[in-house]
This record gives C-alpha cells, sequence and structure tokens, in this order.
C-alpha cells in the first residue's frame, strides 16, 4: 500500500486573468501532521478548495490521488464522503443550534425521518469526549467559547469518519491555552491513524507539532521539508516562503518627505465579537507628509482593524489611545469627524465598504466628498459631473462614461474609483488598505503611480498589504504588526522580505 | 473646490481607450433608442390607458372620469412619494393606514369638537403627524429595530389610538375649507372659453396648464443646455422633441379634459407641487443622493461619512407629515374621520412604489415612478369598474401586476448582469 494517502500533482487553477495554482504538488504521507506555509494570497486556501470540491472537478488541471484512487469530487460532499473534511477559519456552525445538533447537522440521527434525540446526544458525548470538550451536548453553540467551537468542529468532522482532516488557520483567534490543547488533540488524532494537513502562519507552532512542510508561493509549489529528521528553523521555513526576486514592477520614486502629519499613540481597541480580546494592543505609529508608509501583517495581525478603528472608530469597542494631527491632539468619533480632520480609508473590501455597485461612477466619486459639490443642500450636478470627467481620464478609468454602472467595471478599475472618491475629500492622509488586491499586473502599476503622486502632493500614504515586495517596492518605511502590536519599524534601505517575515511572525513571548 | 486636483495624478495611459458605449437593455426604436428599464414603466402605463380608453369606449378618458381618477386616489398617491423614500433608502412602512386615521380623526377632533380655526388645526395635525414619523424613525435609526417590526406595530398602535379618539365612531362635518381641499375645484376666476367642439372650458385652468408646459419645456431647455455646455451626453435633438412634445401633450390633454368638467381639482394642484418638489430633492440635494447611497450599499454610505440614522430618521419624519396631509385629504373628502379610515392605503403606497420601479434591495427609484405606479393601479382599479368587473376580479389583476412588474426589474437586472 502507498504510504502517501494524499497525491495531487499538477493542479492548476485559473481565475478570469490570474493564475492561482500553477503545477502544484502535494503529497501527505499515512498519519502525519502536513503543515502548509506560504504568504497570503500565494494559493493555499485555494488547494484545499481544489482537494476538498468547492471547485469541483473539470474546473481545475491536474489530478488528485486519495488513499490510491483518483478522484473526481463534484462537490464538498463527495470529498466527504471520502474521508477528506475541511475546518475553515470561519468556523461553520449554527450558532442558536445545540452541540450535538451541529456535530450532526446534515449528518442528523435519525429513523424514518424523525431525529433520534437520545442517539443523537449520546454519540454526540462520545465525540465530544474524544476530542476534549467537556460541555454538556445539549448546550447552544453561542454560550461556548472560539476555542471550544473549533472543538466542536473537529468532533463534526470525526463524526464522518474522516481521514484527511484539513484545519484552515485552527489557531488564529484562539489563545495560548486554547491553542495548546488544540495541538495536543492534533497530535491525539495522529496516534488514531488520523492524518491532517493544517495551513499556519504561526511558524512556532508549525516546526512545534508538524511532520512535514510544503511551502507555495505565488502559486505554486516551492518545496516539501521533513521536520521529523533535519533541523529546519522557522528561518528556513521564511525564506522558502519569500524568496523572490524584486524586479521593476514600481515606478521609481525620489520622496520629499516633510513634517509629521499624523501620529497615533498607544492605540487599543477590542474585539466587538470577543468581548475582552485586544485585537490592536499599545499600537503607536507616526506619518509625515510625502511619505508612503507600510503596514504589514499577517492575517488576523489587526492591521484592518487598526486603520478602520483610526478612521471614525468604524470598527471596535472599547477603542483608547490618542491622534495628533499636525502635532495637536483631536478627537475623531464618527467617519464624518475622520474625514472632515483630512483622513481617508480606501477599504479592502471595494464591494463591500467601498462603493455602491449600482450607482454610477460620478455618484460613487462624489459619495465621501459632495459637500464640497454642493451649496445649501444642493448637489451642482454639472460640477460633479465635470470633476468625474477630469478622474475618468486622470485615472485612466477604463469605461464608456462616468455614467456607467461601477458594478460592471474590472477590479482596477473599481479601485481607480475608490481612489478618486477619496482624493475628493482633499485628504491629508489616505490610508489604503489592500489597494491592489484582486487586480491584474498592469492596473497595479497604474495603482502604484497614482499613490506615488499623491506622495509627492505632500500627502501621507499609509499603504496596508499582505504583498511584501509591495511593500518594499513602494513604502519609505514599514512598520509590522503582529498580533495587534507593533512589532517593528523598517526603513526603507534596511527592509528584507525575510527581515519583515521575522517580525510579521513574532508572536507573544 | 478649485483645489482638487486629480490632473495632477496624470496616470500612464496604457491600455486601450474607453470603448464603445455599452447600453443593455436598450432598445432601438426608429433611430431613438430607449432604456427599456427605466422607461418600461411609463410604456406599460401608456398600454394600459389605451387598453382601457378601448375597453370602456372612451370613457376612461371622460372628463368627469379623469376627474374621479385623480381625487380619489390623491391620498395614495401622496403616500406613494413618502413610500419611495422609504424603500429606496431600503425600509418599509407598514403603518402609514393607521398613520392617516388617527391624523384624519386629531384634525376632526379639533376642529369639529373642540372649535379649532381650520389652518390652526391642520398645522397641528401635520406637526402632529411629524412626531409619529420621529418616533418611528426613532426606533428605526437609533434603536436598530427593523422598520417591518416597528411599523407594523405602528399600525396598531395609531389603529388603536384612532379608535380611542374616535369612540368607534366617524366624527364630522369638516369646515368648507377642508372640504374644498380635498374634495373641491378651482373657482373659473377668468370665466370659460369656447373650445369649437369640446364645448367650454374654464380659461383659468387652460392658462395654468400652458404655464405649466411652458415652464417644463423651459426648465428641461435650461438643463439640457447647461448639460451641454459641461461636456455632457444629452439626447439627441430629435428625440428631446419626441420627450418634450409628449410631456406637452399628457399635460394638455389632462388640462383641457379637467377645464371642460370643473375646473382643476386642488389636490391635483398640491399633488403637482409635491412631485416636483420631492423629485427635485431626490435627485438635486444632497439628502436625497445620501438615501439613495444608504440604500445601495448601507456600508459603504456608513465609510463614507454619510450619517445614515439622522438621515433614516428624517425619511420617517416625512413620511409621518405626508400620511397627515393624506389623512387630512381623506377625511376632507369623507367629510368625516372614520375609524376604518386609511385600511390597507400602506399596502398600496408600497405597491405602486413597487409597480413604478423601485428595486427590493433598495437603492433604486423614483419619485415619479411611484406616481405612475400609483396610476396604473388607479386605472386598473377606474377602468374594471367601469366594465363591471367583480372587485375580486380587480384585485386578481392588480395582484398579477405588482407581481410581473417587480418580475421584470429582476429580470432586466439579471440579464444587464449588475455585478452584485
Amino acid at each position: 500500500m502507498d504510504d502517501h494517502i494524499l497525491r495531487m500533482s499538477g493542479i492548476t487553477k485559473t481565475f478570469p486573468g490570474v493564475k492561482a495554482l500553477q503545477d502544484v504538488t502535494l503529497s501527505v504521507r499515512r498519519g502525519e501532521i502536513h503543515a502548509i506555509c506560504g504568504e497570503n494570497g500565494a494559493g493555499k486556501s485555494t488547494l484545499m478548495k481544489v482537494l476538498s470540491g468547492v471547485y469541483p472537478h473539470g474546473t481545475y488541471e491536474g489530478e488528485i490521488r486519495f488513499d490510491g484512487e483518483v478522484c473526481r469530487f463534484g462537490g464538498i460532499r463527495d470529498s466527504e464522503r471520502a474521508g477528506i473534511v475541511i475546518i475553515h477559519q470561519e468556523l461553520a456552525l449554527s450558532p442558536q443550534l445545540s452541540i450535538a445538533e451541529n456535530i450532526f447537522l446534515g449528518n442528523e440521527r435519525a429513523t424514518r425521518g424523525f431525529i433520534d434525540w437520545n442517539r443523537t446526544n449520546y454519540e454526540a458525548g462520545e465525540l465530544m469526549r474524544r476530542v476534549g470538550l467537556r460541555e454538556n451536548p445539549v448546550t447552544s453553540i453561542s454560550d461556548i467559547g472560539v476555542g471550544k467551537q473549533q472543538l466542536v468542529e473537529i468532533a463534526k468532522a470525526l463524526s464522518k469518519e474522516v481521514k484527511l482532516l484539513i484545519l484552515d488557520e485552527p489557531t488564529a483567534a484562539l489563545n495560548d491555552e486554547d491553542s495548546a490543547h488544540l495541538l495536543d488533540l492534533l497530535r491525539g488524532l495522529r496516534d488514531e491513524g488520523i492524518t491532517c494537513v493544517i495551513i499556519s502562519h504561526k511558524l512556532n507552532e508549525v516546526t512545534a507539532i508538524a511532520d512535514s512542510v510544503t511551502i507555495i508561493r505565488d502559486g505554486r509549489t516551492i518545496e516539501t521539508l521533513d521536520l521529523a529528521g533535519d533541523d529546519v528553523t522557522e528561518d528556513r521555513i521564511i525564506s522558502g516562503m519569500v524568496g523572490r526576486a524584486l524586479d521593476n514592477r514600481f515606478p521609481p520614486h525620489e520622496p520629499t518627505i516633510g513634517d509629521e502629519v499624523l501620529r497615533v499613540e498607544d492605540w487599543t481597541v477590542h474585539s466587538p465579537s470577543q468581548p475582552g480580546r485586544k485585537v490592536v494592543d499599545g499600537a503607536s505609529l507616526t506619518l509625515r507628509r510625502g511619505e508612503i508608509v507600510g503596514l504589514a501583517g499577517l492575517m488576523g495581525a489587526g492591521r484592518t482593524e487598526l486603520a478602520m478603528s483610526v478612521f471614525g472608530r468604524a470598527y471596535g469597542v472599547g477603542i483608547s489611545g490618542r491622534i495628533f494631527k499636525d502635532g495637536r491632539p483631536i478627537e475623531i468619533r464618527t467617519v464624518q469627524d475622520a474625514i472632515r480632520h483630512g483622513i481617508a480609508y480606501a477599504t479592502e473590501d471595494r464591494k463591500r465598504y467601498g462603493l455602491n455597485l449600482i450607482e454610477d461612477i460620478k455618484r460613487n466619486i462624489s459619495a465621501a466628498g459632495l459637500a464640497g459639490l454642493s451649496r445649501r443642500g444642493w448637489v451642482d450636478e454639472h460640477e460633479e459631473y465635470r470633476v468625474a470627467r477630469e478622474f475618468h481620464k486622470s485615472m485612466n478609468i477604463k469605461a464608456p462614461g462616468v455614467s456607467s454602472v461601477v458594478g460592471k467595471l474590472s477590479g482596477g478599475n473599481q479601485q481607480k474609483v475608490v481612489l478618486s472618491k477619496w482624493i475628493l475629500t482633499e485628504p491629508d492622509v489616505l490610508i489604503l488598505d489592500e489597494p491592489t488586491r484582486g487586480i491584474d499586473v498592469g492596473a497595479k502599476y497604474e495603482i502604484y503611480t497614482i499613490i506615488n503622486s499623491l506622495a509627492d502632493q505632500g500627502k501621507a500614504v499609509l499603504v496596508i498589504s499582505s504583498e511584501l515586495p509591495e511593500l518594499l517596492g513602494l513604502c519609505d518605511r514599514v512598520y509590522t504588526l503582529a498580533e495587534g502590536r507593533i512589532t517593528g519599524e523598517v526603513p526603507r534601505r534596511e527592509a528584507t522580505q525575510e527581515r519583515l517575515m521575522y517580525l510579521m511572525t513574532k508572536g507573544q513571548e | 473646490m478649485s483645489s482638487i486636483t486629480p490632473a495632477d495624478v496624470q496616470v500612464g495611459t496604457a491600455g486601450d481607450g474607453p470603448g464603445e458605449p455599452r447600453r443593455p437593455g436598450r432598445v432601438s426604436l426608429g433611430g431613438l433608442s430607449l432604456n427599456l428599464r427605466a422607461s418600461g414603466i411609463y410604456i406599460a402605463f401608456a398600454l394600459i390607458v389605451l387598453l382601457f380608453s378601448v375597453l370602456t369606449d372612451g370613457a376612461l378618458l371622460q372628463p368627469q372620469n379623469i376627474s374621479n381618477i385623480i381625487v380619489q386616489n390623491s391620498y395614495v398617491l401622496i403616500l406613494a412619494i413618502g413610500m419611495i423614500l422609504i424603500i429606496i433608502a431600503g425600509h418599509i412602512d407598514l403603518s402609514v393606514g393607521s398613520v392617516v386615521a388617527v391624523t384624519g380623526a386629531l384634525a376632526a377632533v379639533l376642529m369639529v369638537n373642540m372649535g379649532v380655526a381650520w389652518p390652526l388645526a391642520l398645522a397641528i395635525t401635520v406637526v402632529a403627524g411629524g412626531l409619529i414619523g420621529a418616533w418611528q424613525g426613532f426606533w428605526v435609526a437609533y434603536f436598530g429595530i427593523p422598520a417591518f417590526i416597528v411599523t407594523l406595530a405602528g399600525m396598531l398602535l395609531f389603529r388603536a389610538l384612532t379608535l380611542t379618539v374616535l369612540g368607534n365612531q366617524g366624527i364630522g362635518p369638516f369646515p368648507d375649507a377642508v372640504r374644498t381641499l380635498a374634495n373641491g375645484f378651482t373657482d373659473g376666476y377668468l370665466g370659460n372659453v369656447g373650445l369649437g367642439p369640446l364645448g367650454g372650458a374654464d380659461l383659468f385652468s387652460l392658462l395654468v396648464g400652458l404655464i405649466a408646459v411652458a415652464g417644463m419645456v423651459a426648465a428641461q431647455w435650461r438643463t439640457r443646455k447647461a448639460r451641454a455646455g459641461y461636456g455632457q451626453e444629452v439626447d439627441p435633438i430629435a428625440l428631446f422633441a419626441v420627450k418634450m412634445a409628449a410631456g406637452a401633450a399628457l399635460i394638455l390633454f389632462l388640462v383641457v379634459q379637467l377645464a371642460r368638467f370643473k375646473n382643476l381639482p386642488w389636490v391635483l394642484v398640491l399633488l403637482a407641487i409635491l412631485v416636483l418638489a420631492y423629485s427635485l430633492m431626490a435627485n438635486r440635494t444632497v439628502f436625497g443622493r445620501r438615501v439613495y447611497a444608504i440604500g445601495g450599499n448601507l456600508q459603504a454610505a456608513v465609510m463614507s461619512g454619510v450619517k445614515v440614522k439622522q438621515v433614516v430618521f428624517w425619511i420617517f419624519v416625512n413620511m409621518g407629515v405626508l400620511s397627515a396631509v393624506a389623512g387630512i385629504i381623506f377625511a376632507g373628502r369623507l367629510n368625516q374621520a372614520g375609524p376604518t379610515a386609511g385600511n390597507s392605503f400602506e399596502l398600496d403606497a408600497i405597491a405602486a412604489a413597487f409597480i413604478g420601479g423601485a428595486a427590493v434591495q433598495g437603492g433604486v427609484g423614483k419619485v415619479v415612478g411611484a406616481i405612475t405606479g400609483g396610476l396604473i393601479m388607479a386605472v386598473i382599479n377606474n377602468g374594471m369598474s367601469l366594465i363591471g368587473s367583480p372587485s375580486e376580479r380587480v384585485m386578481l389583476v392588480k395582484g398579477a401586476v405588482l407581481l410581473a412588474a417587480v418580475a421584470f426589474d429582476v429580470w432586466t437586472k439579471r440579464r444587464a448582469g449588475a455585478g452584485r
């Protein structure tokens, strides 16, 4: 019998305009814990979606062999029947149902269409014992913490007679104690013969628990390292994750850096959904005129949360800290305050927070700066049109006219509309959250050019990005964020991907 | 806004320039192109009017009947104006029928029982309507209860209040001035004028009609010239002429028919002012834009600095005010405030808005569209009763029209694939 339970070979997955995976191979030995590491957007989650049938057979190229057989999953039910269960980062539990009901959701213990509650709760109790979850099976999910919810997901997987368990960032939302328990549980499952694939950014966990690790970068498999034998260090993994040369994907730029314009001090933000959890923890940063500053951090590090909480407390509860504009302390309580103080925030999620997709380009551009285009509450529509036309031309927005509906534009052009909207508010500080996410290479270059010219006009730009090369190619200075704390501040000449990645993965001691 | 400097942000003009305009959902009609989704409602209205004119042997368009349609439906049309704003913002108001009842009752108690002078009584009633709207707006906007629930509760609360105030019986009669506003016509200030085979008609009404036409053409012409001056796309001159001619013909036909009957109904004058004012408000003011922005994408509106709670609060206040106006007119027309006044008006107003092109998810809709939607239902009601259809059949047809209108909207949207 093949000692590999899973062999994926030649996997290529293309989305319109983007090659997400290119000739990826992944081999997982029976009964091991196999980690997959890579930067945000490297293609880890896409690969797991291919494996679990979320992207059904036929939408990708390549071959999946599981347990010795070639698999053609048409959907997630097929892969589950084969014994592959994926637990996503966002838990898929129904909060109002009980633990037992969730464990058997879609897989109910029933006779002739009627639920057998005794059997449901009894078997749930057995599974909960296996994962070390000491709760009453009839407790509802909303009454237990995230760590225990994670265990419910695993119990649910076990109920499906799982052979290969995939966990996507299982400890991202857990505290240290829950994380430790989860890792112990995974070791226990391995001893029972269940193979695990774990996607994680926390390299100390990876080296602690995994038997081997596959590194993916830019949609390709880079290497698979055996962690059992040779002494693979975190640094070794990092160099695999980032090892790529910078090329001239960035327009040249000579910064003219002026005075400090915005300073945030000791900024702390608590999670609105998990009371008591600090999402941003005592962060301080400074932005100067004409300067492009990067904010690096892995998924869940608190980058967007930091930005949105500064932008008029659009995120978070229990916010504390001080903000200074041009050296003077200011109070920002609402988004209107932030805009009035010359701060703009272009969201990472254009479709959800950035645009009114059913409206046209000109009304989207004017959405935040309408006050400047109106007199006594009446909009000057001609002026609005004129301004929109200017942006249409200067930003090179590819659309027939400014009356084109924004929902039909490509990602790059939508992003230009978002940027236009914020430039119209005449900000001193622009916070750009993942400004090139989902944008093709050519449009990225245009966005970089726009960012450079904004800095040349004396504005301070804070760029949040998951792509380290982007931060290195664009920014004059980079802050690193890990678990809500600023872990480093690196000037351009000292910045390397390895150094940033080291600071980004530096957890709490 | 001289210091905006988008021109400084000159981006290399890589790639292809703006392509040829693509307009899904457009049909070509003898050189004139029409946006089906935007104008479908008006075409439907024209066809329905035509259909019932034929079915009723022209009785539908007789002077007295036109006057009846307007006067009998004015309150629903007024409600539809407020309702469309609420629906554009992504909410709903189920309470308007009960608010019509309670404000009518209040007006009756003030004027009939307490002898308050009618101008003061009407002012108090309108303010009371605003307060009712503020009550509901508070729960929806600031407390965060879905409008469906708040206004469902309001529907019961204000009906209960009506019954309490009226003691389960009607109060009337109303002062003449109020009855005239609700049910009356402008006087023949300038006497009659002969219109040949059409007989005599009221000169004043005709003059008002001509002024309205002149005003419409002048305003549209000015807008057109200003747009062209800013390099904006405008309709070709032929299409513009056709549109103006059609509008003028419609107004003049309406006015001539009304002038031949009993002059202009006062409610028509009121309605025309409201439609004009609210159309301007929706399209040209910051507040109107905010309403569309909230309905189109609430999160994006919040992140663009829109004071969402404030806007939602005020559109409910506005709905309360318009409900009070409708309540006064309804009670004045019946010359009595009754406990069952306004029953199911909310459904008519909501149906008018959706037939008139509002989107279920919010963000889309026009005041004129809602009025047209209301008129479509009014014509179906009136036309079917003229040909002697039983009321259950009228209800059946109205239900089918509502479903068809929304299905058409969903279908065109899906075909256009508006990236949602």
